[in-house]
């Protein structure tokens, strides 16, 4: 891109080059990153649903367990061909079997076709050039493909839910851990559903290797001019960390799952000892290591936790000093936090590990680097606080979630500590304390975050405003039912709960926690009700919301000088940067009589630099 | 409305802070007190760390709601600070925190050798173990050596087995071998605070203590299939003189048949 002058003819070149694109080739097959980008987020919110409603059937078990669950104690009669409900026989209460494929498909839904899609895919895709200033992805037809990826992977996924027969979905956990993934007599979710698992899995990982490529592509080599590194919003910063993350993890990840896979159909046997006698089969031939799996799928899936994060650490200081109206405290040591959280990303995935059995040396080298990556998050934390501090802060939807996300990702982030310490990690692996962690990091921090990125953003997607009133109101009931739900969970892994127990009450010891988990159950029942609030105002939205121009919060950054939404090829003139993303109250606002400074704009009081910058 | 929203923030780590408050007189606390030496250790190390992050959390949350209530309370037109940030104040929160986490890293060491490294092993968890514990689905199958005799790493003839029970003798560390027959699985006692993978084609010595004879919970902890959750058996903690009565009734038990007694040879 250009350093030449913008002129009236470039400017019509950009903006009416596009009359004669069909319907399918403008809305479905498209190559526009905004458009790709809002498929990927309407994807993902659909797919938000569906993971929310897998966990609400966790929820109901747990709280209510062996009781005719509600809906599904009814559904899927037409599926066991005799007309009635599979669980028909037993008066609409689930089988275990159900009940770990209930979970293990929460997880693969939330993780894999929600949070890491949503951030990277849906934001990623639609800000990354707003905001460095360019006219598309540096490669729309890869871009395109990243996203119509996603759906052999949907596919996958949801035929795996019948591959073994409907009470036969994938049951292994997330992580699926051989050897009960490995071999298909181990439990029944174990057969066909777990190979189409894997498919799905390898598919979602070309899909974001696609996405990965691409923004490293964009974000180094298509910056506008002026656009220099340091002058980069922190959501760039983070898009593009994240994708080295993804670029160097994933092919680990993908090896994996195609060893997973051979071992399964090909009969290798890498994560296979020798003489193991699953459930009166024939004893396996061996060789193999099922640690092996443990390193390989952590070496990615930690990492992973970074990308399912980091675009929202980025997204949230953008919005923050936006909201508070004060340029991000410490720009550059947050910079260096992300990079140093990426960096020791990759030496940390040993602490999922703590009582595999692995060297126990091991044990402290990763302890001692897990207990260092807390330090860029406290470093960033305080950061945040710094920025709010002295703001003229607009209470509105955005910065309340934003709020929530710096909250509770102290809490994600301090009862991480509990974990990494080894010692403690003995008696808490394993338990709800680390689902507690985990949910308030990635729900807590980046479903927040990506709440408040949907209404900070969505005036340049569609035009239009997000109704602010029910925002609140939204934020408010996620915000109480989240903490119900997820803030006593500390106390059941304290109290010694296993996680992934379709009963924990068979053991007496346990039985008093019940009235616990039906508390929680009726928070996560609240909180689930809570996202038909963020949805009807998504959709109303978008038809019927109040119009706006282009900078509806008076923000700073490249994105806010195109029209909303931008035509095919975004900015109407070539934009110039002539400051960073952040200089909101800075003196030279003042010049233009304004609390913000549009990058673009030319420094007001020296034009012989504004000059030289421009011819 | 804004003032609403400053103390909204405050309010819920008040309200989260009492709830862990009251949580150990509800029972939302650990099962029991830690019935071996090396679980007070671990406790130890919990409740420090549980006091570092409370002052943590306090003081974050509280300086989250303080600038929160600055803000909300600000006037309307009165413009906002102009600040880049502050090189020392940098400094002195990577510093700071720095030096806990690195402490509380280092201070974590020991305890975990002890449990895990076998060359810190107290001497009689470094002596044979006792019992070879086979985690399969879905139960715990014990495996002790005859009386009088070591425990060897294959099956011997005369070998005693138990179904979810373990008893070993109280008042001594005691060391056994954990195996699992088919899948991963992990051996989990909450209230002795011990917890390791089973995994399938490793031998993991594993070791306790419990000064108190008693009765205490086992169970699984890691996803091993549909009946995961019914993993539940005992260990029976016992004076030296009950634990060799048990191995010698066990004996006994398994070598008598009273209906066919010439099987004794086909074992």
């Amino acid at each position: 891109m250009a350093t030449a002058s913008p002129t009236i003819g470039l400017h019509d070149d950009h903006a009416h080059g596009h009359h004669e694109q069909s319907f399918i080739s403008k809305y479905v097959f498209s190559t526009d990153h905004k458009v790709i980008g809002i498929q990927f987020l309407v994807t993902t919110l659909f797919m938000l649903l569906v993971g929310g409603a897998l966990a609400l059937a966790v929820r109901w078990q747990l709280a209510f367990p062996w009781t005719k669950m509600p809906i599904i104690g009814d559904l899927f009669g037409f599926l066991s061909g005799t007309g009635t409900s599979i669980f028909a026989g037993e008066g609409g209460q689930i089988s275990p079997e159900f009940y770990t494929m209930l979970f293990t498909m929460h997880a693969s839904v939330m993780i894999f076709l929600v949070i890491i899609p949503v951030l990277a895919g849906a934001f990623g895709n639609f800000l990354i050039p707003l905001q460095i200033g360019a006219d598309d992805m540096a490669f729309p037809v890869l871009n395109m493909l990243s996203y119509w990826f996603m759906w052999p992977a949907i596919a996958c996924f949801g035929f795996s839910f019948f591959a073994g027969g409907v009470t036969a979905g994938p049951a292994a956990g997330w992580t699926s851990y051989p050897l009960l993934s490995d071999l298909a007599q181990a439990a029944p979710g174990s057969g066909a559903a777990q190979t189409w698992w894997l498919m799905g899995l390898t598919l979602v990982g070309v899909s974001s290797m696609m996405g990965s490529v691409n923004y490293m592509t964009t974000i180094i080599n298509m910056r506008a001019p002026g656009m220099t590194l340091f002058r980069m919003p922190l959501t760039i910063w983070s898009m593009f960390i994240t994708a080295i993350l993804q670029a160097f993890a994933l092919p680990v990840l993908t090896a994996a799952g195609f060893m997973q896979v051979a071992d399964r159909l090909l009969g290798t046997v890498f994560f296979i000892p020798a003489d193991i006698i699953v459930n009166n089969a024939e004893p396996t031939i061996g060789g193999g290591q099922p640690l092996l799996w443990q390193h390989l799928f952590w070496f990615y899936s930690h990492p992973a936790v970074y990308i399912m994060l980091l675009p929202a650490m980025g997204m949230v200081s953008d919005m923050l000093a936006c909201m508070c109206r004060k340029p991000i405290f410490g720009y550059k040591p947050m910079v260096y936090s992300m990079s140093a959280i990426a960096g020791l990303g990759f030496i940390v995935w040993g602490h999922h590990m703590f009582t595999s059995g692995m060297n126990p040396a091991l044990g402290m080298s990763f302890m001692t680097s897990t207990m260092m990556i807390a330090l860029p998050s406290a470093i960033k934390t305080f950061n945040w606080l710094g920025t709010i501090w002295g703001g003229r802060l607009q209470f509105n939807t955005v910065l309340l979630n934003c709020l929530a996300f710096v909250s509770m990702f102290i809490v994600g982030g301090l009862s991480g500590i509990f974990m990494a310490a080894v010692p403690v990690d003995i008696y808490f692996h394993d338990t709800y304390f680390i689902v507690a962690h985990f949910h308030y990091v990635l729900f807590g921090a980046t479903l927040f975050g990506v709440f408040g990125a949907i209404h900070f953003w969505f005036p340049k997607m569609f035009g239009r405003m997000m109704n602010d009133s029910v925002g609140k109101l939204h934020f408010a009931l996620t915000f109480i039912g989240f903490n119900g739900t997820f803030f006593p969970m500390h106390l059941l892994g304290i109290a010694g709960m296993p996680r992934r127990y379709a009963d924990p009450y068979l053991h007496p010891w346990m039985e008093h926690l019940k009235s616990m988990n039906q508390f929680m159950t009726y928070c996560a029942i609240l909180m689930g009700i809570a996202q038909f609030l963020l949805i009807g105002n998504f959709i109303y939205s978008i038809f019927k919301g109040k119009k706006t121009g282009r900078n509806p919060w008076g923000a700073n950054g490249l994105e806010w000088s195109a029209p909303s939404p931008p035509g095919h090829g975004n900015f109407d003139v070539p934009p110039v940067c002539y400051r960073g993303a952040y200089e909101y109250s800075s003196p030279e606002a003042e010049l233009v009589d304004q609390d913000f400074i549009l990058q673009t704009e030319p420094p007001p009081e020296s034009p012989t630099n504004s000059e030289s910058a421009d011819h | 409305m804004k003032k609403f929203w400053a103390l909204f923030f405050f309010f819920w780590p008040i309200l989260a802070v009492y709830v862990c408050w009251i949580a150990p007189s509800r029972g939302w606390w650990f099962p029991s007190e830690a019935m071996s030496p090396l679980g007070k250790e671990i406790d130890g190390l919990f409740y420090l760390i549980l006091g570092i992050v409370t002052i943590t959390f306090v003081g974050t949350q509280f300086a989250l709601g303080w600038v929160l209530w600055r803000g909300a309370v600000k006037d309307e037109n009165e413009k906002a600070e102009f600040s880049h940030g502050s090189h020392s104040l940098e400094l002195i929160w990577t510093i700071v925190p720095a030096f806990i986490l690195v402490f509380i890293a280092l201070y974590q060491m020991d305890v975990w050798m002890k449990f895990r490294v076998q060359a810190k092993f107290p001497d009689e968890a470094r002596s044979a173990p006792v019992v070879e514990v086979t985690a399969r689905q879905f139960e715990w199958r014990m495996r002790y050596p005859a009386p009088g005799k070591l425990l060897q790493d294959s099956p011997q003839p005369d070998d005693l087995y138990a179904v979810n029970e373990m008893h070993v003798p109280s008042g001594r560390p005691v060391r056994f071998n954990l195996i699992s027959d088919d899948v991963q699985h992990a051996f989990f006692a909450p209230q002795l605070r011990v917890k390791q993978d089973a995994v399938p084609g490793l031998i993991i010595p594993v070791w306790f203590e419990v000064p108190v004879p008693g009765e205490y919970d086992l169970l699984c902890a890691e996803l091993c299939g549909w009946g995961h959750y019914k993993m539940r058996a005992t260990i029976f903690a016992e004076p030296q003189d009950v634990y060799e009565e048990y191995l010698t009734n066990l004996e006994q038990e398994q070598n008598f048949d009273g209906v066919v007694p010439e099987t004794d040879e086909d074992e």
